[in-house]
């Protein structure tokens, strides 16, 4: 696999002739471009998943939600911002100054210093580090240094409070979200994660068993995986302090936790990188554990034929030279796939914070050390065990993973089919119309 | 019985939480109970508080049936803030009769209804039933000035109506002219511009 910075270095040294010498300014200057580039998505993916929070939000109280401002109140994120911008930036008299001014920048660029792993698509990635899920799990772990930070150079109670109550549920969860990306570390034998996507995949001689069919994702491997998906999908809720485990905002004991003291940009950035978390949360069960940008049905070209030129994909008989408009269309329906499963993640996340209540902090506690814990210690070694009875490439193997990935349909079904209930069952009539 | 029990409490904690999502997920797909007023309104007709579901001697809007109307002016003596204006005046005779006297007519009848308490005091001494409360309420203007009712046509006096003993005179249903006069304009009206 090549990222984006040895593409576009190769590209202006055969395209414009780049000399050598040049080479570590032009990648210091692109890895700043990249840089400011993620900054910039992260804080407009923030405001896009505000808007729609806040639509479905509105749904689910029976309410419209934000529709003035623009389209449809999709510019409302913008109004929001720019109120937040104007507003004075107030820094306590007995605040500690400096370590209160770093604070939100530390949360900041541990969301999005995580982003650098995390593929958009087949190439659209900005560094595929040989250890990227290592990288993505110590990286997001700076957010808890900003966090006690904040909580303790506010000099009050309810930051500190907060930062502290932060501080034991990041640490805490990190040891079973570790944990339950292992089995993929494992099935994959790679931490990269473009090589984990690729790893996600049959033998790809038939349209069938090639590519990103559900069977052959990872949650359908067996039912530990699909155990070690819930298990990852709560810590990961954990980690981004969203409900039911917002415990460090916890606006009805804490006046808003670590960021009580904050306002203005300060507290904009604040709020967007706890949203702009969703994404790496939402990204990384879609990588380890649904087969990532995977087209399915194609079969993607080894990485050798990839950096050697003219090769192809093959898609249902069709082989398409990775080429010109062809590499580009592949590379945008690897991009749709990638997004669409995001959109389903982030969804349940969303839809999450407005059905449970939030757990008290022995609670919290209890599910990460008395449940997640050990079931996924004994998730673990039964994928252990299982890898060795049924190897992946096996046709047993294969047959189990329909199986489970038709076991995971009928579930879905069972689910519409109660959402079904619920709203005959009140005399309601299906509505479906979004756009008010 | 501990293993169990918490095997039991991970199968209840998932199942719950699933059902609550089933719950939640049905109310995406319902209809939302926020009408966006004043673009769309309910129906009158049928959703409580709609004008037709209100008593009928609610106090709503008051409109005036100037084809009843006596010109006597107890309505104007009767209002405590004065939001009823009406001009009576001497107007040349009608065509069809070039050598009579002058007739007197009502060259104005104005309610500012953004001004009316909806006491009701000037429907009581009307002699004809012509001033009356509606079932009306809805007066969400962005200009104030488009909640007056103008019950004569500016240009187009009113001859007053006879009043005879004993009878009572035939009018139109109650809120088809405050309907036409104010509630059916579009709520957001450009200011009116008044003459320098």
């Amino acid at each position: 696999m090549q990222d984006l910075v040895s593409f576009l270095n190769s590209q202006l040294q055969t395209v414009f002739g780049l000399s050598e010498t040049l080479f570590p300014y032009v990648a210091a200057a692109m890895v700043l471009a990249i840089a400011f580039g993620f900054t910039v998505f992260a804080a407009v993916y923030a405001g896009v998943f505000i808007f729609f929070e806040r639509r479905i939000a509105g749904r689910i109280m029976s309410r419209i939600g934000p529709n003035r401002v623009g389209p449809q109140g999709l510019l409302q994120f913008i109004a929001d911002a720019v109120k937040l911008i104007f507003k004075e930036d107030i820094i306590p008299t007995s605040a500690d100054r400096p370590l209160f001014k770093l604070a939100p920048y530390l949360m900041f660029i541990g969301v999005v210093a995580g982003f650098a792993v995390l593929p958009f698509s087949h190439r659209v990635i900005a560094a595929d580090l040989n250890v990227g899920l290592l990288y993505v799990l110590a990286i997001t772990s700076i957010t808890v240094v900003g966090v006690l930070m904040s909580g303790w150079a506010s000099n009050s109670k309810w930051a500190l409070f907060g930062g502290m109550r932060s501080a034991a549920q990041l640490v805490s969860y990190e040891i079973p979200s570790g944990l339950a990306l292992l089995p993929a570390v494992l099935l994959s034998g790679s931490l990269s994660t473009q090589e984990i996507i690729m790893a996600q995949a049959g033998s790809p001689e038939h349209a069938l068993t090639a590519g990103g069919w559900p069977w052959n994702w990872y949650i359908f491997h067996s039912p530990m995986m699909f155990v070690c998906f819930v298990i990852f999908f709560i810590a990961q809720l954990a980690e981004g302090a969203r409900l039911p485990f917002d415990l460090p905002e916890g606006e009805s004991e804490l006046v808003s936790g670590y960021n009580t003291e904050y306002s203005g940009f300060r507290f904009g950035a604040y709020f967007t990188a706890e949203f702009a978390n969703t994404w790496i949360a939402g990204a990384l069960c879609v990588i380890v554990f649904f087969g990532g940008w995977q087209i399915p049905g194609a079969a993607v070209p080894s990485a050798e034929a990839i950096a050697a030129s003219g090769a192809t994909w093959t898609w249902f008989g069709y082989s398409i030279e990775y080429a010109g408009w062809g590499a580009f269309w592949l590379e945008a329906l690897s991009f749709l796939f990638f997004i669409v499963k995001m959109a389903g993640v982030v969804f349940i996340i969303i839809q999450l914070r407005w059905t449970v209540p939030r757990v008290r902090i022995d609670q919290m506690m209890t599910i990460c050390w008395k449940y997640l814990l050990p079931l996924t210690f004994a998730c673990l070694f039964l994928i252990l065990g299982w890898m060795i009875v049924l190897p992946w490439e096996s046709t047993a193997a294969l047959v189990v993973r329909i199986v489970m990935a038709l076991a995971g349909a009928v579930l879905l079904a069972l689910y519409a089919w109660r959402v079904r209930y619920n709203i005959h069952s009140a005399g309601d009539k299906v509505y479906p119309h979004w756009i008010i | 019985m501990v293993v169990v029990d918490y095997f039991r409490d991970i199968k209840r904690s998932l199942l719950s939480t699933v059902e609550g999502m089933a719950v939640t997920m049905s109310w995406v797909f319902r209809e939302p109970m926020t009408i966006q007023y004043p673009y769309r309104k309910r129906d009158p007709k049928t959703s409580v508080g709609g004008p037709d579901t209100l008593p009928e001697r609610y106090r709503g809007f008051l409109e005036v049936d100037i084809d009843i109307c006596s010109a006597c002016l107890a309505c104007l003596r009767a209002c405590p803030i004065e939001c009823i204006a009406i001009d009576v005046a001497k107007i040349p005779p009608p065509a069809d009769d070039p050598e009579g006297k002058p007739v007197r007519a009502i060259t104005r009848f104005d309610i500012d209804l953004a001004k009316c308490m909806y006491c009701g005091l000037c429907s009581e001494p009307c002699p004809t039933g012509a001033i009356r409360h509606t079932q009306h309420f809805e007066g969400a203007m962005t200009s104030i000035e488009h909640l007056v009712a103008r019950f004569v046509v500016p240009g187009k006096p009113v001859v007053p109506f006879k009043v005879t003993k004993g009878e009572t005179p035939q009018t139109v249903p109650k809120g088809s002219i405050i309907e036409r006069l104010v509630v059916k304009k579009p709520w957001d009206l450009p200011p009116i511009e008044f003459p320098k």
